[in-house]
């Protein structure tokens, strides 16, 4: 470890990682650390992802993937199965990832582009010079380091401290959460679908999930937003779902996470820091997806700092273009799901089974969902009449 | 201390770290530590997956 970088990076999950492998490859001195021993481990997630955003950063490979899915099907409450997302070409769609796996090549990327890493090493705070954020404070086997950069990254996931430190609320209210659990069960049929429950029979204010793993094996898990949880925990949920649904399953790992869903907030930039990722709060309100939304912003993360470096100026006005850029992409779509999202938590398992019986007759199965909800929204215009705008 | 963390049930994910409006919780390793600036606001408590965090009445 030097006394000063470029570039620090805090945090090395997908956002991490991929902001530092560009920096890295630009020439940029960068330090990634990560607190955990182990990158990637324990496991905060479902796994599944599409490919398409997946090839933007990385070639597929078969030591991470887990399973290839042909698409996902939703069940309604009344268990209506909606079909949907198939790959016309390829017929899969998507991957179940082995996260253990690629959250570690996507570190070994960014190592092998120049960057240094360090594992078992904890932001504690951030350095200050002349009010201006100049590295941070680190903790490397019980011992407290002093190290310097021009940027600090906040890639540090849900927890977001860093964001904080450096006068970024990024607090999650009950409402802004979905709090999970998930088990990875073995000894079922998994199928060749993603497929999600929804309903508050199974999952108040989310959905239940059953992401297949190989043969015989899935993530099987549930979310349910924060304000709703406290009576009853996600975990009890779960153990319920297995009991009635697939009592032959075995429990051979068990999962448990928040994951943000309170769409874009207010600033994601400051002197000297920029988030990335759940830090930034830029997973999915919607799906809970964020892999792909963490390594999106880190690419735009990087490329920024590639520029502050060129133009030697690390203030707001250099590292603004960062929030500019995300938010005229991943931002527009947190939008459109939050959107959603707040429409979803409010509708009874009734309302849910009706939406799922206006789609009888069409066929949904290659089509995303963004091209599903306007079909939704012509069939049921009252129920989704606050979605107006989306359509409009 | 203000919020007993029950580490047996912990599955150290951060969620409690993240909701925390007094920023008082830190996920160190595989345990949870509470810092004095904890208001006892029980915000933590509600949102844990698995229930391993009580408010100190
Ligand atoms: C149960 C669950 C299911 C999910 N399912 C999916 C899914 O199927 N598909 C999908 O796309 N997304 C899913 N997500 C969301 C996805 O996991 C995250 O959006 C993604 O991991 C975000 O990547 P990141 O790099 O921003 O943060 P993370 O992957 O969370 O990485 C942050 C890293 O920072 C480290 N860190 C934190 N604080 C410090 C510190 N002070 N010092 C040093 N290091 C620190 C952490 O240890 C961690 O390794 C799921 C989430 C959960 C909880
Ligand atoms: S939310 Fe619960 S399980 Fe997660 S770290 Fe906090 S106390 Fe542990
Ligand atoms: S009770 Fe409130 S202030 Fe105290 S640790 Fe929990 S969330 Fe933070």
């Amino acid at each position: 470890m030097k006394s000063r970088y470029d570039v620090i990076v805090v945090g090395a999950g997908p956002g991490g990682s991929i902001t530092a492998k560009t920096c890295a490859e630009a020439g940029l001195e960068v330090l990634l650390i990560e607190k955990r021993q182990e990158i990637g481990d324990p496991v905060r997630c479902a796994e599944g992802l599409g490919k398409e955003g997946l090839i933007r950063h990385i070639q597929p490979d078969k030591r991470w993937i887990a399973a290839e899915v042909k698409g996902s099907k939703i069940l309604a409450p009344d268990g209506t199965e909606i079909k949907m997302s198939e790959e016309a070409s390829s017929g899969k769609a998507g991957y179940n990832l082995d996260r253990k796996v690629f959250d570690r090549a996507l570190a070994q990327k960014a190592a092998m582009a120049g960057s240094e890493v360090m594992v078992k090493t904890r932001a504690t705070g951030l350095l200050r010079k002349n009010g201006h954020i100049s590295g941070i404070n680190a903790m490397y086997m019980g011992e407290n380091h002093e190290i310097n950069a021009d940027i600090v990254i906040g890639a540090d996931g849900v927890e977001s401290k860093i964001g904080r430190w450096g006068g970024i609320d990024t607090c999650l209210k009950p409402a802004d959460i979905n709090t999970c659990t998930q088990f990875l069960v073995s000894n079922i049929d998994a199928g060749e679908y993603n497929k999600f429950f929804m309903g508050e029979k199974y999952a108040p204010g989310g959905y239940l999930w059953l992401f297949p793993k190989g043969e015989h094996m899935a993530n099987v898990g549930l979310g349910i937003i924060g304000s709703k949880c406290g009576n009853v925990r996600p975990i009890s949920l779960l153990h319920k779902f297995m009991d009635s649904y697939m009592p032959q399953g075995k429990i051979i790992e068990i999962v448990v996470g928040g994951v943000p869903v309170c769409g874009p907030i207010e600033r994601t930039v400051a002197d000297n820091l920029i988030l990335v990722g759940d830090a930034a709060r830029q997973s999915d309100p919607l799906t809970g997806g964020g892999i792909i939304n963490a390594m999106d912003a880190g690419k735009i993360a990087g490329e920024v700092c590639i520029r502050a470096k060129e133009e030697e100026d690390y203030s707001v006005k250099t590292l603004r273009e960062y929030e500019d850029r995300w938010r005229a992409t991943i931002g527009k779509e947190l939008s459109k799901s939050l959107m959603v999202k707040n429409l979803l938590i409010k509708i009874t398992d009734e309302q849910l089974n009706q939406l799922a019986h206006s789609l009888s007759g069409i066929d949904t199965s290659k089509m995303a969902l963004p091209k599903v909800l306007p079909i939704l929204f012509k069939k049921n215009p009252k129920l989704l009449w606050e979605l107006r705008s989306l359509f409009m | 201390m203000s919020v007993n963390v029950n580490r047996y049930k912990c599955g150290y994910c951060g969620a409690c770290v993240g909701v925390c409006p007094a920023g008082a919780l830190e996920l160190v390793e595989t345990w949870i530590e509470v810092e004095d600036t904890c208001t006892r606001c029980g915000v933590c408590a509600k949102i844990c997956p698995v229930g391993a965090l009580a408010v100190i009445k």
